[in-house]
């Protein structure tokens, strides 16, 4: 066989590392995303990169980082890949260091690390407020130096719609489209990553790119890959409320010192400086003493929720609370925060050094996504180098970054996803390269028959979409999932709330069926590529929401006041959903955690001093 | 008058060969909206301002706040990302006055609003805009860094190469072979780099040829227009004065 040809779908973090790890392999790339990829989601990602390397002889390590994150997730991820990815970290930081990322340094001219929710330590590098965006020019830049010495093609402005699979149930590539020419045409190759990143747009307005729709993973789930986990979805506690989307404001405020507060007196009209300190309520200080405004998201946030809906403390009655920085010397903040408090100043038109921000809760963060499996070694640490790691249940295919399921169980600390997206196409890339080289014969000696089979398929589908008359715009439809997804799939869920939801969704699914291409152009129709979308989009909002309503307990970023409590006899388990076309929806399954090294504890965060 | 209906036209094409025209569009107005919420307006209700339906605009756009770099397009005259285009900030500059939109010029239109600035990448690939690290294996941690230069350097690094800078520079055009200032100021960075800086004179020499930067004409519109405030002539001078110093090296050397 020639060199292997391996496709990477998704410029992010995630796509970019697997793609310098297959050319590096020997490989030759084939790079596929929706935007050119240094506009990947990625840059989005703000407060840093966690890795426990001890700058500051704070006694941190690498098992340390690794329990917090099992802890963090509420003991439902899988233990070995998340110590391997905890212990490879340091590595990671020092490979962007060496890379040219502009971290900031400590007075030595060392790597500075912040603090971040969730642990007690500093392990979090980061580039200013803008690490995700300084990570992913870095490996933008490795990868179009091999770009330039032709071991990476890039189809930038091409979506991936669907993978070729063989009679034997193989991968043998993909099929993707043209997003300038519409044109839909199929790509041979040894193996695919999927780096496709989160599915924010099914919550409608959320953190994430305008491009995180979730479409390739539900794609995927459709002809026939597991999807895991799909209820796990992570609410930052603070973000901006707007009218397109909803701006992260990043962790680190708080890692930098931000306290979150809502006056005492309910109602209260004064300007939030008019406010003297003894008539503040710093609600998470109160209860969280040790941990104070840095608890882990999913308590930061359901705090805040019940701030605002059940004691009805929200500033001015509303949904929103006070993020405070005012403390801090404007000249610390320009330093260490000084991307995100521009994204606030230049979007609510206020500026946070002298005013506290009001921020509010917002879908942030998918734990769940393509299952991947992966193997061990004797000493039960996972098998990097096995060709099985990473891949989905599709053999050949595998899935790395927001994507996959693998590293944050059910909740994510703060930081963890640039080393997982990062970690997880470190180990994806030669994985699928090793697959490559062990397979009998290559894609380019598969029938043409096979590929003509899935472009037909995918075109008549895309076809039938611009045919259809007379149905709804895609745009509004998607409005109606986000605000139901938004009201009933979120922080607090109930089982009546998640019922009434899915008889819901079924009645979306039919409308999204039929849903009307507005536009009769032949270029660049983003109508078309949305209604194409759209079902999909519908078919995994009910891989959540069936996952929801299954699970009766409360674990991590999934809270049922009904069943309060964790409950790890029935329900350390990891979700498994499979498409089921007779009825048009997931099929459920439950498989043990793999908690081999740290046995579960109650997850309390020092709560009213326990 | 800040409640009235928003007025916009949208200079469209249908494709990169058909012709450009002006259309009308009318939106109802919300508080804090932006262009981009304007433009999705359109996709939901894709009706001119009379009403009659048309195709809905395309355009591109990612991130949102102003950090993929993927909106930017020319509105009422001036190159910026529709994002942070806030349509309270443009009516109270413009009062009464619809808001236009137009795509960027210095760059084949793909329809509408969108775009190709594969230009601007390439010109990347041209100076060499990389660490060439020995590969992915653990070399442990890189050299140190002093704080103020690091600084620095970081705000280079937060180009999003979204073409600001080359759609208000008069030397970048479809029949000029001009790098721009963006390209530029990535050798600056990398030139400055602890281990980039032991390839730097590749990268002089990619700005030194035809289309380097002795077509930069100092006009001094990118510095005005950049959105993250990069200090680009500050690149382009440092850029000037280390190719001019290699190229005088060059000839006494030989």
């Amino acid at each position: 066989m020639a060199e292997p040809r391996i496709a990477v779908v998704g410029g992010g973090l995630a796509g970019l590392m697997a793609a310098i790890r297959v050319a590096e392999k020997g490989g030759k790339v084939l790079l596929f995303s929706v935007v050119p990829v240094k506009r990947s989601h990625s840059v989005c990602a703000q407060g840093g990169i966690n890795g426990a390397v001890n700058t500051k002889g704070e006694g941190d390590s690498v098992y340390q980082h690794f329990d917090d994150t099992v802890y963090g997730g509420d003991f439902l991820g899988d233990q070995p890949p998340i110590k391997a990815m905890t212990a490879n970290a340091p590595r990671i930081i020092y490979l962007l260091d060496r890379m040219g990322v502009m971290f900031n340094r400590t007075p030595e001219g060392l790597l500075d690390f912040r603090r971040f929710g969730g642990t007690l330590h500093h392990r979090t590098a980061f580039a200013g407020a803008t690490t995700g965006q300084q990570l992913l020019y870095a490996l933008d830049e490795q990868v179009r130096r091999f770009e330039a010495e032709g071991k990476v093609e890039k189809f930038e402005s091409w979506e991936y719609l669907s993978s070729v699979i063989d009679d034997q149930g193989v991968s043998r590539g993909i099929v993707a489209q043209n997003l300038a020419t519409m044109e839909v045409k199929a790509f041979p190759c040894d193996a695919t990553i999927l780096a496709t990143g989160g599915p924010g747009r099914i919550f409608g307005k959320s953190t994430n790119s305008m491009i995180c729709t979730g479409y390739a993973a539900a794609s995927l789930y459709k002809q026939g890959a597991s999807y895991a986990n799909g209820e796990f979805i992570q609410i930052h506690p603070t973000a901006i409320p707007g009218e397109d989307k909803l701006r992260l404001m990043s962790e680190s405020a708080r890692g930098e010192g931000g306290r979150v507060w809502v006056p005492k007196k309910k109602g209260d009209t004064r300007a939030p400086r008019q406010i003297p300190e003894g008539e503040r309520w710093y609600f998470l200080e109160e209860k969280y003493p040790k941990y104070g405004n840095l608890v882990p998201r999913d308590i930061a946030s359901r705090e805040i929720h019940s701030v605002c809906y059940k004691h009805e403390m929200g500033i001015g009655g509303g949904a929103k609370v006070y993020l405070d920085l005012t403390h801090k010397p404007r000249e610390v903040l320009d330093k260490k925060l000084g991307g995100i408090l521009e994204i606030y100043e230049k979007f609510v038109g206020v500026d946070p050094r002298e005013e506290p921000m009001q921020i509010f809760p917002a879908v942030h963060y998918s734990m769940g996504g393509l299952w991947v499996g992966y193997e061990t070694k004797a000493d039960g640490e996972m098998d990097m180098a096995h060709p099985r790691t990473h891949m989905t249940s599709i053999p050949g295919v595998y899935a790395a970054g927001e994507v996959d399921y693998l590293y944050h169980g059910a909740n994510r600390l703060g930081a963890n996803s640039l080393v997982s997206c990062i970690f997880s196409g470190d180990v994806a890339g030669p994985a699928a390269v090793a697959w490559a080289k062990g397979l009998a014969k290559g894609a380019e000696s598969v029938d043409k028959a096979v590929f003509d089979r899935e472009v037909s398929r995918m075109q008549a589908e895309v076809d039938a979409v611009a045919a259809r008359k007379g149905g709804e715009n895609p745009f509004k439809i998607v409005d109606e999932l986000g605000y139901l997804m938004l009201s009933e799939c979120t922080i607090v869920r109930t089982n009546d709330g998640l019922k009434k939801a899915r008889a819901k969704l079924d009645d979306l699914q039919a409308r999204a069926d039929k849903a009307t291409v507005p536009d009769s152009g032949k270029t660049a129709n983003q109508s078309l590529r949305f209604a194409h979308q759209l079902p999909y989009l519908v078919q995994l909002a009910k891989v959540m929401v069936d996952g929801a309503l299954a699970r009766n307990e409360s674990r991590g970023a999934h809270y049922k006041p009904e069943f309060e409590k964790r409950d790890d006899e029935n329900w350390m388990k990891t979700t498994m959903a499979n498409y089921d076309a007779k009825s048009n929806a997931p099929s459920l399954s439950w498989v043990p955690v793999d908690a081999r090294f740290i046995k579960p504890r109650p997850r309390t965060y020092g709560a009213g001093g326990s | 008058m800040s409640s009235e209906p928003i007025k916009i036209r949208i200079k469209r094409q249908s494709d990169a060969k058909s012709p450009a025209s002006w259309v009308d569009f009318q939106i109802p107005y919300r508080p804090s909206m932006n262009i981009i919420s304007c433009l999705m307006e359109i996709q939901k209700n894709p009706v001119d301002a009379a009403g009659k339906p048309v195709d809905p605009v395309s355009w591109d756009c990612s991130c949102l706040e102003e950090v993929c770099g993927a909106c930017t397009m020319v509105i009422n005259g001036r190159v910026r990302q529709s994002c942070s285009a806030l349509v309270d900030n443009i009516r109270k500059e413009n009062p009464g006055q619809p808001i236009s939109l137009e795509p960027m010029t210095k760059f084949p239109v793909v329809r509408d609003l969108c775009v190709d600035r594969s230009r601007m990448f390439e010109s990347l690939k041209k100076v060499k805009a990389w660490v060439p690290i020995d590969g992915t294996h653990d070399l442990g941690p890189g050299q140190r860094m002093n704080e103020a230069e690091r600084e620095e350097s970081y705000h280079l690094s937060t180009c999003m190469t979204c073409g600001c800078c080359v759609e208000s520079c008069p030397n970048y055009n479809e029949d000029s072979k001009f790098i721009g200032p963006a390209a530029i100021s990535q050798v600056v960075l990398f030139n400055s780099h602890p281990t980039g800086k032991l390839n730097a004179g590749e990268r002089l020499d990619a700005i030194m040829g035809e289309g380097g930067i002795t077509d930069c004409g100092n006009a001094q519109n990118c510095v005005n227009v950049c959105p993250k405030s990069i200090p680009l002539t500050t690149s382009i001078a440092k850029a000037s004065r280390a190719t001019t110093t290699r190229m005088f090296s060059k000839i006494f050397d030989t």
